[in-house]
């Protein structure tokens, strides 16, 4: 059984009072919080066996570079690569993605190419994407979505053509929540002979990934939202593709040999982890996954559909309150308007009565603007999410509206 | 009414509810800016709400006209002008507005995060101030 109120004791932040009373996190969209285990760890290896890996052969250095590297493999298995090799470690899904558009894109895109993305996409999987077509002129290609927020698969099908060079698409949006086909997607894309790269920030937080099977060429997640540390984030990519790519920043051990007029660069995927790496970071995201894996993703998933039904059903009670992104078999992020009530007027309320959600354009600005708003407030779910926070939120909400017509 | 009473009006309050129903009906008091400025032109930039600031330079000081389509902010907004209208761009560098947020109990409206954009409206007074030099 899924006991959810021993789960939310794993992370010490919930211990926290403001004014007397517990916080009511849903904003886990956004960032994650962190059980005990990650922070535990993390503290250990600072304390135990901490050095620069990859760097010294002391014993110190020996136990970090191992367990650095044990997190690669954690992160391996986690999306199901082939191998270690294809994992590399990031500052986040945004360096991920801006990674493949500089070294991958450079190299690739020309004149005459396309890059297809969805109107879903946030900023992290659509500046990049801007910035590397403006280069190589290249064409940046959108295809709509439902007003729904559902995916249109025959509109994706019309944009993907022979001069299709990637598909850059979100597994799940974190405006709307909806999930994407990826593998039916990658294989339509193949088809025409373009790559295929998933932003899986969103998606990673509440489902299981299998970069196999859905044949996807890069995929993108970060670990704060995973439950791990700021400042990690991981970019898959198949080892026949990064092999020929070229490195996106230089320094540190990326190297295979250097004199003052030349350098050679190292194997992947060390050749993108330019610099000292964000070892302990890195071996803390291992840790939340684990954790995740600890749990099962499937009763997670399982967990949250249910808790999922019960906030839509919820937010329906609210007078006035439209939701935004309603595609079948969305996922835990709650984007609503209430009408009169500016959300930021709306997120003021709500603060006082010690629920933490976001408003704003949610870095996808076009996105929240597509769907006929410059600011919406959302909610989004974690795995020690409850239906006590969602009574939370409502009664919150609820207050809000009485205080706003009130006034 | 300055600033010393609505200091003196804030001090009566017991509830959150209470004194941000006051901060939003002096919002809906507050001079009104003309239609035609509410454009990307005088958009006060990082301000999750839409927040406009027009200043009109007299002689020997500065008017503000401002506005914002969040009524919360639009209150702070008329508290903010309050503090800073028709004084000399002297006057308008020494005010400490920390201060007297932190005497009204209104502080949490002044912090550095980059959502909640009243820093950078008082920002923006203080360059028009320098600019008007």
């Amino acid at each position: 059984m899924y006991d959810v109120e021993k789960i939310k004791k794993d992370f010490p932040i919930f211990r926290q009072r403001l004014n007397g009373r517990p916080v009511v996190f849903l904003d886990t969209a956004a960032s994650a919080q962190k059980p005990l285990c990650v922070l535990d760890k993390m503290r250990a290896v600072y304390e135990t066996a901490y050095a620069n890996a990859h760097r010294g052969s002391y014993a110190f250095a020996e136990q970090i570079t191992t367990e650095f590297e044990a997190a690669r493999q954690t992160v391996q298995k986690f999306v199901n690569a082939a191998s270690a090799r294809e994992i590399v470690f990031t500052r986040n899904a945004t360096e991920s993605i801006n990674l493949v558009a500089s070294s991958w894109g450079e190299q690739n895109l020309c004149a005459g190419d396309e890059v297809l993305i969805s109107q879903a996409e946030h900023h992290a999987n659509l500046v990049p994407w801007q910035n590397i077509c403006a280069k190589t002129g290249a064409k940046l290609v959108v295809f709509p979505i439902a007003d729904d927020g559902s995916y249109l698969k025959d509109e994706f099908e019309k944009h993907l053509t022979e001069h299709t060079k990637l598909v850059a698409v979100t597994a799940m949006s974190n405006v709307l929540g909806t999930v994407f086909p990826i593998k039916e997607m990658a294989e339509r894309a193949h088809g025409f002979g373009a790559k295929i790269l998933a932003d899986a920030c969103q998606y990673a937080v509440h489902n299981i990934i299998d970069v196999q099977d859905w044949n996807c060429d890069f995929l993108a997640f970060s670990g704060h939202k995973t439950y791990g540390p700021t400042g990690i984030g991981v970019l898959y990519g198949k080892a026949e593709i990064m092999e020929n790519m070229p490195p996106y920043q230089f320094g540190g051990d990326m190297i295979d040999h250097v004199t003052y007029q030349h350098t050679t660069f190292a194997d992947i995927p060390a050749r993108f982890e330019a610099g000292t790496a964000a070892s302990v970071q890195a071996i803390g995201m291992a840790e939340g996954l684990k954790y995740m894996q600890a749990l099962g993703l499937e009763n997670i998933a399982q967990y949250e559909q249910e808790l999922i039904k019960y906030t839509v059903e919820r937010l329906n009670e609210v007078p006035h309150l439209t939701q935004v992104g309603t595609a079948k078999g969305k996922g835990g992020v709650f984007c609503f308007d209430i009408a009169g009530i500016h959300p930021q007027d709306l997120a003021f309320v709500l603060n006082k009565e010690n629920v933490a959600v976001r408003t704003g354009h949610h870095c996808a600005e076009p996105l929240v603007n597509r769907m006929g708003y410059t600011s919406l407030a959302r909610a989004s779910l974690g795995l020690y999410s409850t239906k006590e926070d969602i009574d939370a939120l409502i009664a919150a909400l609820c207050k809000a509206e009485k205080f706003f017509r009130e006034s | 009414m300055n600033i010393d009473e609505l200091i003196e009006n804030f001090a009566f309050f017991d509830s959150w509810e209470e004194k941000y129903q006051y901060v939003i009906d002096l919002g809906r008091h507050l001079e009104p800016l003309a239609a035609e400025y509410k454009c990307d032109e005088w958009k006060v930039r990082g301000c999750q709400s839409q927040v406009w600031l027009v200043p009109t330079f007299k002689p020997h000081s500065i008017h503000f006209y401002g506005d914002s389509d969040a009524i919360l902010v639009k209150g702070i907004i008329a508290i903010v002008l309050m503090i800073y209208n028709d004084k000399s761009p002297e006057e308008i560098k020494n005010v400490d507005v920390q201060e007297i947020f932190a005497k009204l109990g209104l502080e949490e409206n002044l912090t550095p995060s980059r959502r909640n954009g009243m820093m950078s409206m008082v920002e923006k007074i203080k360059q028009y101030a320098t600019g008007a030099k």
